[in-house]
C-alpha cells in the first residue's frame, strides 16, 4: 500500500500548479503586465515632478501589488474544485493545510515573485534611490506572499458561490490593510530618512501569522467548500 | 473490513437514506445502485470522508474513519463523478502527476503500460487532455485504478462515457482487484459482469 511522504506530496501540488501556469502563460503575462501598466500610468498622470512622484512611489506600488494579488486569486482554487482535482487533494494522505501551503505558494510564484522582482524597476519610474529601491524589494518580498496566505482563506471561503470575485475582495480587502500599512510605510520612511526598520519587523510579524493560521483556516473553508 | 453503520444522509432538507449498515469484506464489490439523486454520489463521497454523515459511523477494520483521518485516505482510491483530471495536461503528466500525490509509483513505463491498458494508444499520451472525448477523458482517470495499490475502491459512475471495450477492460481490473482480496464499492446503473457472489447490492430510493 502506497503514501506519499510530505515533502513528495507538497512538490507534487507545486509542480502540477507550476506546470499548469506554463501552459496558462497568458494568465501569469497578465498579472505582470496589469502591474507594470498601472505603475506606468501614476507618473504619467501625476506629472513628472521627482519630489511628489518619490513621496506617491510607496503607496501606488503597493496598491498595486495588492490588486494584482487579489486578481489572481479567482484562478487560486476554482479550476481545481470544477474539474474534481479538489476532492483528490482533499483525498491525499497528508495534513491538508501543509497541502494549502504548497498551493499558496505557487500562487505566489506566478502572480507575486514577478512583482517582487521587477519592483527595483518600477521604483525606479518613481526616482527612488537605492536603498529605498530595496527596502521596496524586501517590503514586498515579505508582504506579497502574506497577501497570498490571507487570500487563500477568502478564495477558499467563496468557493463556488456567486459573484465570488466581488466578495473574496469585500472579505480580504480589510485583512490586506495591515499588510498595505506597514509595506508602504517601510518604503515611505526609507524614502523621508527615518528607519524602516519597525515596520518591516511588522511586516514580518503579519508573515509569520498568516504562516501559522492562514493554511489551517483555508484547510477548514476548503472542506466546507467540497461538502 | 469496511462497514458503514446506522449510516444517514441528507442534503439541504431532503434526507437521502437513512440507517443503511452494510459490510464490504475483502474480495467483495459493493454495487450502490438507484435512481438519479437518490443520494449514490453522497453516499460514496460520504465513504471517501468528503461528506459528513447526519447520523451513524463508517469504520475501517473496526475504527471509525473520522479519527482515522489520513490513515484512512491512504487506504482508498477514488474516481469520482468529475475526471479529476486538468485538461491542459496530457494524460501522461495527469496520470504522473496523480500517482505522485498517491504515493504510486510513475517511474519508466509504468504510466503508458496503464494507460494503454485502459485501451488509449501512444499517440494519444501526448495531446492535451482537453482535445480527447469524454468517453477518452473518463479512461485517463479510470487508468489510475492500473496504478493504484490501496485496498478500497470507491468508483462513482466509473463506466459512464465508457465503450464496451473500455468498460470490459475496467470490469476486468475491478475483477483482479477482487482476486487480490481488494474491497470496492461502486455507484452505478450497469449491471457489472462479476461472479454473483462477490457482488452485494445495496439499493437507494428517493
Amino acid at each position: 500500500m502506497s503514501q506519499p511522504s510530505m515533502s513528495e506530496a507538497v512538490r507534487g501540488v507545486v509542480r502540477r500548479d507550476l506546470l499548469l501556469a506554463m501552459r496558462h502563460r497568458s494568465d501569469v503575462a497578465m498579472s505582470v503586465f496589469f502591474v507594470v501598466i498601472v505603475a506606468s500610468l501614476f507618473p504619467l498622470g501625476v506629472g513628472p515632478e521627482p519630489a511628489v512622484l518619490r513621496m506617491i512611489a510607496s503607496g501606488v506600488l503597493w496598491v498595486t501589488a495588492l490588486l494584482a494579488c487579489l486578481l489572481s486569486l479567482g484562478r487560486l482554487f476554482t479550476a481545481d474544485y470544477l474539474d474534481g482535482v479538489l476532492e483528490q487533494t482533499l483525498l491525499i494522505p497528508q495534513p491538508l493545510s501543509v497541502l494549502v501551503l504548497g498551493k499558496v505558494f505557487s500562487h505566489w510564484v506566478i502572480s507575486g515573485l514577478p512583482v517582487v522582482l521587477l519592483s527595483p524597476l518600477l521604483g525606479l519610474q518613481f526616482g527612488l534611490s537605492g536603498n529605498s529601491l530595496g527596502v521596496l524589494t524586501l517590503s514586498l518580498l515579505l508582504g506579497t506572499p502574506t497577501l497570498s496566505m490571507i487570500g487563500a482563506i477568502g478564495a477558499a471561503l467563496t468557493l463556488g458561490l456567486r459573484g465570488s470575485g466581488l466578495l473574496v475582495a469585500l472579505l480580504v480587502l480589510p485583512l490586506f490593510i495591515p499588510v498595505l500599512i506597514f509595506g508602504a510605510g517601510a518604503v515611505t520612511n526609507s524614502v523621508t530618512g527615518v528607519g524602516s526598520e519597525a515596520n518591516l519587523s511588522l511586516l514580518g510579524a503579519c508573515f509569520l501569522l498568516s504562516l501559522t493560521f492562514a493554511p489551517w483556516a483555508t484547510a477548514v473553508a476548503l472542506r466546507i467548500a467540497v461538502e | 473490513m469496511f462497514e458503514t453503520v446506522a449510516l444517514s444522509g441528507s442534503r439541504g432538507e431532503r434526507v437521502l437514506f437513512s440507517d443503511v449498515s452494510v459490510t464490504v469484506k475483502p474480495g467483495t464489490l459493493l454495487a450502490v445502485v438507484g435512481e438519479n439523486g437518490s443520494g449514490k454520489t453522497s453516499f460514496l463521497r460520504m465513504l471517501c470522508g468528503l461528506l459528513s454523515p447526519d447520523q451513524g459511523a463508517i469504520l475501517w477494520q473496526g475504527k471509525d474513519i473520522r479519527r482515522l483521518k489520513e490513515l484512512y485516505s491512504a487506504q482508498l482510491t477514488y474516481v469520482g463523478h468529475l475526471n479529476g483530471i486538468k485538461d491542459e495536461l496530457t494524460p501522461v503528466e495527469n496520470l504522473k502527476v496523480s500517482a505522485c500525490l498517491a504515493g504510486d509509483d510513475s517511474s519508466g513505463g509504468i504510466v503508458q503500460t496503464a494507460l494503454e491498458a485502459v485501451g488509449l494508444g501512444r499517440p494519444i499520451h501526448r495531446l492535451p487532455t482537453r482535445v480527447l472525448s469524454q468517453g477518452q477523458k473518463r479512461r485517463v482517470a479510470l487508468a489510475r485504478l492500473w496504478l493504484s495499490t490501496r485496498p478500497l475502491w470507491l468508483l462513482d459512475e466509473p463506466f459512464a462515457s465508457l465503450d464496451t471495450a473500455a468498460t470490459r477492460y475496467v470490469t476486468q481490473r475491478i475483477q483482479s482487484h477482487l482476486s487480490h482480496g481488494g474491497m470496492v464499492v461502486v455507484a452505478t446503473h450497469q449491471e457489472i459482469a462479476l461472479p454473483p457472489d462477490s457482488v452485494q447490492h445495496l439499493r437507494l430510493t428517493r
